[in-house]
């Protein structure tokens, strides 16, 4: 599926990469804890989440996150977005919840970067 | 054969205590510079997480720091040495859940307490000690797989 | 859906509410942050969330949430289980990540405890 779909499927307004709509994404990962982020989510998902500091920003590149999809309503502070700018980050925003969002997205076909943590298994 | 003969790259980089806005630049700056050597993708990514959660640490619970970077052809060590309030009970903060963060800290997506065990699951090598009210130290190697 | 089910679709484990399992839910919230479950979190709704304290009970609780899932194989602290005890909360806990969680549990039918936030709300 292509992000423009993405766009779509979550009436979603583009803050940051209009010109990276076609970029193809499969899989995704929500979180609220930056540090799970880390720990999961992988190169190439979506990252849905209700953070909008720059440190979303700066997590998503350091993983390679394809785009960033603040659910909520939240907006974006103008210092995330110019970081997104310049790290070449799409930002889209969703008025859906965090639930919704996935449940969307899923039925659509979009899966977990990873499905499940194992406790205790490797994380890399 | 000295190790340090070998090195490609070496480089350190200060963080600042409390500063969240500067936060996690370190990393992304390592990354590039990773990137620039041409070191191989995973070793890149594992050491801007690495890097990335010992930053924050240093943002979030101490005064300063300071992040040595030194690079191998397969190899990336990165030394944190911070001045801080230090970690009382080093086992009890490696823990997954435990964490310390105030509330403010919280609300910014951090506290998960999942920090430290992140750096032990991405990275070969890791050591860390610390002194209460001085500092804390951390050694983290990354090789390639 | 009944609670039960839930714990069959997650392949959930029980930590506290055994008894509470044939409670009717159908409607479900995910956020890891705090204030977010305070603002918006309906009562009768599932909570999905990765936070472990006990904390996120209280919270549950002053929103009169009817269970609270713990997504990403993660598992709740001590004090978070004597508080949902005390607070007769149930907590269930899947391996499964908040996506795939809310993935399938939309697909059975559960739908979110509200659709949108206005993005006024947070003006
Ligand atoms: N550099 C440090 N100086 C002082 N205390 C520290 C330092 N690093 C970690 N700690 C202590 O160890 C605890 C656990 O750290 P860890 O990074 O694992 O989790 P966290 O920072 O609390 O949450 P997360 O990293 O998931 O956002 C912290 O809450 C803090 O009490
Ligand atoms: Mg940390």
């Amino acid at each position: 599926m292509k992000l423009r779909d993405i766009k779509e499927i979550l009436n979603a307004d583009v803050i940051v990469g209009e010109d990276k709509l076609d970029i193809e994404v499969k899989t995704a990962f929500g979180a609220d804890l930056m540090s799970d982020v880390l720990a999961f989510a992988k190169a190439g998902s979506m990252l849905l989440t209700g953070l909008t500091n720059t440190q979303v920003v700066r997590i998503a590149n350091v993983l390679d996150i394809a785009a960033i999809i603040l659910v909520r309503g939240k907006k974006p502070p103008p210092e995330t977005v110019s970081l997104a700018k310049d790290l070449h980050i799409p930002i889209l925003t969703t008025k859906f919840i965090l639930f919704e969002t996935a449940g969307r997205l899923y039925a659509k076909g979009i899966v977990g970067c990873i499905e499940k943590v194992e406790s205790g298994s490797e994380r890399i | 054969m000295n190790e340090s003969e070998n090195t490609i790259h070496t480089c350190q980089l200060e963080v600042e205590g409390g500063n969240f806005n500067a936060a996690g630049t370190v990393a992304t700056r390592i990354k590039s510079i990773l990137k620039e050597l041409k070191m191989p993708d995973d070793i890149v990514r594992r050491s801007a997480i690495c890097c990335y959660e010992a930053e924050i640490n240093i943002v979030s619970y101490a005064k300063k720091g300071i992040i040595n970077l030194t690079v191998w052809p397969e190899k990336v060590l990165i030394e944190v040495d911070d001045e801080g309030q230090g970690i009382p009970d080093i086992k009890q903060a490696m823990q997954q859940g435990y964490s310390t963060a105030n509330q403010l800290i919280r609300e910014m997506g951090f506290g998960a307490g999942m920090g430290l065990y992140n750096i032990t699951s991405y990275s070969d090598e890791f050591a860390i000690s610390s002194e209460v009210d001085k500092g804390t130290f951390l050694k983290i190697t990354i090789n390639k797989h | 859906m009944k609670l039960s089910e839930v714990k069959g679709i997650l392949e959930a484990r029980v930590f506290v509410g055994e008894d509470k399992l044939d409670m009717e839910v159908h409607t479900a919230f995910g956020a890891d942050l705090m204030s977010d479950v305070m603002a918006f979190a309906k009562a009768g709704s599932l909570l999905l969330t990765g936070l472990t304290n006990s904390q996120v009970v209280k919270t549950a609780a002053s929103r009169n949430i009817a269970a609270i899932i713990l997504v990403r194989g993660k598992e709740p602290s001590t004090e978070a289980i004597d508080m949902a005890k005390e607070l007769q909360i149930p907590i269930l806990a899947t391996q499964y990540i908040l996506f795939e969680t809310a993935g399938i549990l939309y697909s059975k039918g559960i739908v979110g405890c509200l659709k949108k936030v206005d993005s006024d709300f947070y003006k």
